[in-house]
């Protein structure tokens, strides 16, 4: 008998609860619908069930307008399946989202606050009024936000915490109950760490939620993280849909996920299956929902906690099972019941999705990055792909929100098809003017260990103990990037020759004189010399002495370049090109920056003075662009100046404080 | 004057000059024996110019000899040199030398002889319609010549003053360039630098000292940096030689060989009809947000390629080339992340000269506006904003090449009238639906028109929703077109199509008064 409650830590507030949440209407369920809403105010939450296949039966009528209380990609997800059930919508935005995607796509939309969540998506009494405005009749909050149920969460200090913490046992999880996406998140080990750990997420998780209400909770090490989706509906039925494997996390986040695990078989899965079921029916649980465990490597498995809402990583069950789970939430709060049976339910192929995030991979697996997305394309001609995003050219990825940019799931009839597809499509995915993670996406799913199904939470640091470093070239694909971008090179020589001739004009169409380009080619530290000539689009490349053939189209306004190099098909991007012989190249989801000279200007560049670079050894820039939370030092106490101040916004690099 | 070297012939393109030349070296060939050893003697020795050990010394200070930067300026095999025999004339001091105005020889100062090369190949340059791209590495005149060397000088400037608007002139500074020989970069159209080996200034430390008592060093007298950041002297700076010289390369693609060649047009690969969505949202929605004017131009032209010249000075304007369809045009736009992007002296006078560059060699131009107006205060009046700010107006007004305009937000007062607008002859003015184009914003309207009032939210409400707007000025005619953001590029294209063909005739003078 396996499903423990090991999670005991999210209950131990039960009996000593501070304040209770003013907002009733918070209680588990994932879409609550609204009563009376004409004279307004209290609201409840009507628990709902079902399973309907994606089909849309316009005869089952649900509700005419549903308020979703979110933003990004999963509001435009939500909103996306309201148009289809012929659901008009209601978007909530802060001031700076004003025209971001989900409220062009919404029928209406409401600014209900300035850019802090606490001010806005979270501002509870402007959201109530914008329900009374709009008159919706039902609110979907997605995930996050007002998604997360508040009630097991209470006010503890320290010192509590720490009692907590030895009464479950060490190690433990402290975490925003407010919180998910590994914000506010810490494991201890002892007291001190307790302390420590409850002191930063509260404060955290008060800044990022607006809310400081912790839970603590059983960590086990080393475990698989794997949830069961349910769905249950008001009269008493629930399904389980089968599991997600959630195992690669970075700092307790999930990264890549994918349905069915490799690891369960059917009869785990059924166990676990039936154990959530049960759950969600004692709880009378009437919507979609997760219960997640964490399974160690006997298959023994530990229940961790239910989350009441929508996942994230929902879409990996919707493409193999064909249900559209939002669909089925809106149904069952109308009070429908579930359409379909446990055995109707299937595993159809396998699913994969990565979370593809605005964040630094190269930095402790991830730090947030900001910026504009000045180019922006998703892969969404490509087959088997689907990618669930709330931005678009133009967006802007701010420190106010969760820096996801989306998700990206790629479906097949095997794992190993829908994994050929996730690298296809990280491949031709085009992110520009942020930094992103796709980089380690790509990394992760073509490792090898991943590739056997041989994962666990601590996949990540496992795998990369020093920190990721970026895709390892083989030789050949060494040489295939330094073809590639000789050929790009002298691409982009031959085309700057290419005038266009006015009938007088005095601009010879010139002819290149040169048959083999002599060039010098610098990839990390290492020098190459690479011999390439071409007729027409083909080009023939020697590059330490071994003969590639690069042919393209070499259209060097496209952000996607499709090349073949003798015989292998790759997609690559060109992300700059610099007159003096600089070029980023993505190839293999890692950007590398190889310099480009003719041999000539090689050999001369043996005389130019190497530039004197910054010491940092006695100064602190900023790793990321955030907040400054507390500054414990002024100038004279070890540092010789300070640069910020607590409360200051600060970017990527900017300098915080000069040590003496 | 400095300049180490001459070249009047920059890879195919600008062959036209050399080819001439290539015939007059060949002819020597028929020569008897003894001559023809003669002569291969001395071009071995002039190809190695000052020396083994001092083409060493140069590389040592990480720099190439002039002869190593030509051959990567160039496409190989298109440079042939002139003027490879000539010797200095004074012989008195022993320095029986030869060629060329190279730092290994002499230290690159200027002598009589140099003068007389350099004016030769500027001259052909002009006849022939051929750019003039100047390798300045240079200690200044040459003492021992004396007034020969300065007499020189003056050769090269009127030179340099004849072939203004008639060729483009670039200079790239790559070595010391001091006294009377900064005179010559300062002619040309463009100045760029390299940095920390390249220094520019009328007289150098020693003497700043002894006369103003200043402690400076040569680079914070006139390095790359203060130059391309505080005196606005230099246009752009490069990180060493080869970077330098692989930019310049870039750089010249976008001009055309003289006043008589239109922009030329390269192969594009980037669609003329290709849409911008990002567009669409770039402008914030408070008009007092800023944002970079840099990204609209990115997303406009051809394959994001801005060759921006004085990116670090004055910021709050940005002028640059890029191309539309292949086509260079010249940039030219308000920037709102520095200082509002409003005009001052520095803005104004970097904007003006760069249109009079585009407006000299067929380069047409677009301008970009969000311009809340002129920078107040006594600093910008005591420094004469208004005979300055009227450099800009003066040049836009006179610019007779094709002009489009997107006014993307605010188009302030007489700034508004400055940025090339409809009434200086703009041929396609546009506004963005974000534009508020008006005498001022309606905060500070409402101070002088409701000044006292106490309904002043419902005035300002009423004020934004009357004139901060492009509507008025649409209804005038002032904008042709009230524009979505992402149609842009292709307004743009196909404007210039048309324009292409554009002539203006204006009235015989001898030349125009512009408020220097």
């Amino acid at each position: 008998m396996a499903g423990l409650w090991v999670g005991a830590a999210s209950l131990i507030s039960a009996g000593r609860r501070g304040q209770r949440s003013p907002h009733q209407l918070m209680r588990s369920a994932a879409l609550w619908t609204l009563k009376h809403v004409s004279h307004c105010s209290r609201q409840h939450l009507i628990v709902s069930r079902n399973l309907c296949s994606a089909g849309y039966d316009s005869n089952e009528k649900t509700f005419d307008k549903i308020l979703v209380a979110n933003r990004g990609e999963i509001a435009c997800r939500v909103i996306k399946t309201c148009k289809k059930m012929g659901i008009k919508t209601v978007a909530i935005h802060s001031d700076v989202d004003a025209s971001s995607v989900h409220v062009k796509m919404a029928d209406e939309a409401v600014c209900v606050g300035p850019a802090p969540t606490s001010k806005s998506y979270l501002n509870m009494d402007a959201i109530m009024e914008a329900i009374k405005k709009t008159r919706a009749q039902a609110v979907h909050p997605g995930y996050g936000f007002l998604s997360e149920n508040k009630e097991f969460a209470k006010c503890l200090d320290a010192d509590e915490a720490v009692r907590i913490a030895r009464e479950i046992g060490y190690p433990v999880m402290i975490k925003a109950s407010a919180g998910g996406g590994g914000k506010g998140m810490r494991i201890a080990w002892d007291d001190e760490e307790t302390r420590d750990g409850f002191r930063f997420s509260s404060q955290e998780a008060a800044s990022s939620f607006g809310d400081d209400r912790l839970l603590i909770e059983k960590f086990i090490d080393n475990p698989r993280h794997i949830e069961i989706q349910v769905l249950g509906d008001k009269h008493g039925n629930a399904l389980w849909l089968n599991e997600r494997e959630c195992s690669i996390q970075r700092r307790n986040q999930k990264v890549v996920e994918e349905a069915p695990s490799i690891f369960l078989d059917s009869e785990t899965r059924r166990a676990m299956g039936e154990q959530a079921v049960a759950l969600a029916k004692a709880v009378q649980y009437s919507s979609a929902g997760t219960v997640e465990f964490l399974v160690d490597s006997k298959k023994n498995f530990y229940f961790l906690e239910m989350n009441t809402r929508l996942q994230v990583e929902h879409p990996v069950t919707e493409c193999i099972t064909g249900l559209d789970l939002v669909q089925e939430m809106i149904r069952v709060a109308k009070g429908y019941p579930l359409r379909h049976k446990q055995a109707d339910i299937p595993i159809n192929g396998w699913a994969v999705e990565c979370r593809v995030y605005a964040e630094d991979p190269y930095k402790s697996f991830g730090l947030p990055s900001i910026g504009r997305l000045s180019q922006y394309q998703e892969p969404i001609h490509l087959p088997g792909v689907r990618v669930d995003s709330g931005i678009q050219p133009g967006s802007d990825i701010s420190i106010y929100y969760d820096p996801m940019i989306s998700k990206l799931i790629t479906y097949g009839s095997d794992r190993t098809e829908a994994l050929k597809r996730m690298e296809d499509a990280l491949d031709n995915y085009v992110i520009r003017g942020v930094t992103h993670n796709i980089a380690l996406l790509r990394e992760v799913i073509i490792n090898s260990r991943f590739i056997k199904g041989d994962i666990n939470t601590k996949f990540l640091s496992d795998v990369y103990p020093d920190g990721f470093k970026g895709h390892k070239l083989t030789e050949d694909e060494r040489s295939q990037l330094l073809a590639m971008a000789a050929s790009l090179f002298v691409a982009s020589q031959l085309r700057a020759q290419h005038f266009q001739g006015h009938e007088n004009s005095r601009v010879p169409i010139v002819k290149p004189q040169v048959a083999n380009w002599e060039l010098s080619i610098k990839l990390n530290d290492e020098v190459h010399a690479v011999v390439a000539s071409n007729s027409g689009p083909a080009f023939s490349v020697e590059v330490d002495g071994s003969k590639l053939n690069v042919t393209s189209t070499w259209n060097l306004a496209s952000p996607l370049l499709s090349v073949n190099v003798d015989g292998t098909q790759r997609t690559i991007q060109c992300l700059s090109r610099e007159a003096g012989g600089s070029m980023s190249i993505q190839f293999l989801g890692t950007v590398y920056k190889v310099h480009v000279l003719t041999k000539l200007a090689a050999e001369l560049s043996e005389f130019m003075l190497e530039k004197v670079v910054e010491d940092t050894s006695s100064i602190l820039r900023s790793p990321m662009p955030g907040m400054v939370v507390a500054l414990s030092v002024k100038p004279g106490d070890m540092v010789k100046s300070v640069h910020c101040k607590a409360g200051d916004t600060v970017g990527e690099g900017d300098l915080l404080v000069e040590l003496q | 004057m400095a300049v180490a070297m001459r070249v009047a012939a920059a890879g195919a393109r600008l062959g036209v000059v050399v080819s001439g030349l290539r015939v007059a070296v060949r002819s020597l060939c028929s020569q008897p024996v003894s001559i023809n050893e003669r002569i291969e003697n001395k071009r071995r020795a002039a190809l190695l110019g000052g020396g083994q050990r001092r083409i060493e010394a140069q590389h040592k200070r990480g720099k190439l000899t002039a002869r190593e930067r030509i051959s990567l300026l160039l496409d190989p095999g298109s440079f042939v040199e002139s003027d490879m025999f000539v010797e200095h004339r004074c012989s008195d001091f022993g320095m029986a030398a030869d060629k060329n105005k190279d730092f290994t020889v002499f230290g690159g100062s200027l002598s009589g002889a140099h003068a007389q090369k350099v004016c030769k190949i500027m001259d052909q340059a002009m006849t022939v319609g051929a750019p003039v791209i100047g390798l300045n590495d240079s200690g200044g005149a040459r003492i021992q010549e004396g007034v020969e060397s300065l007499a020189g000088y003056a050769d090269i400037f009127l030179r340099n003053v004849m072939a203004s608007g008639v060729i483009p002139q670039i200079s790239l500074i790559m070595g010391p360039c001091a006294g009377g020989a900064v005179y010559s970069p300062a002619l040309t159209d463009f100045t760029f630098m390299v940095k920390d080996t390249s220094y520019l200034f009328i007289t150098g430390p020693d003497v700043v000292k002894s006369v103003t008592n200043e402690d400076v060093t040569q680079e914070e007298l006139g390095g790359a940096k203060t130059h391309t950041t505080m005196s606005g002297v230099a246009h752009r700076a490069f990180e060493n030689d080869i970077d330098a010289l692989c930019n310049l390369r870039e750089f010249f693609n976008y001009l055309p060989l003289s006043s008589q060649d239109p922009a030329p047009i390269r192969e594009c690969h980037d669609p003329s009809d290709r849409l911008v969505p990002e567009l669409d949202t770039i402008v914030p929605l408070e008009s007092t947000k800023a944002y970079n004017m840099v990204d609209i131009i990115h997303s406009v032209v051809d394959e994001r390629e801005f060759f921006e010249i004085m990116p670090n000075y004055a910021k709050n304007i940005i002028v640059g080339f890029a191309r539309m369809n292949g086509r260079t045009v010249g940039i030219v736009g308000n920037q709102p992340k520095v200082a509002s992007g409003c005009l001052d002296i520095n803005s104004s006078v970097k904007g003006a000269r760069f249109v009079r560059f585009c407006d000299a060699f067929n380069i047409p131009l677009i301008t970009f506006v969000d311009v809340p107006g002129f920078l107040p205060g006594t600093a910008q009046e005591y420094g004469g904003i208004i005979r300055h700010g009227a450099k800009l107006l003066y040049a836009f007004a006179e610019a007779t090449v094709p002009k489009v305009t997107v006014i993307t937000r605010k188009a302030y007062g007489g700034a508004y009238d400055v940025m090339s607008s409809k009434h200086l002859c703009g041929d396609s003015n546009y506004a963005w639906p974000t534009a508020e184009i008006a005498v001022m914003g309606a905060k500070g309207a409402m101070e002088i028109i409701f000044k006292g009032h106490e309904n002043v939210d419902a005035a300002q409400a009423e004020y934004i929703n009357k004139f901060a707007n492009p509507f008025p000025a649409a209804v005038r005619g002032f904008v042709d077109d009230i524009i979505q953001p992402s149609s842009t590029r292709v307004r743009i294209c196909r404007d210039l199509d048309v324009l292409a063909s554009k002539k203006v005739q204006r009235p015989w003078r001898k030349h125009a008064n512009i408020p220097l």
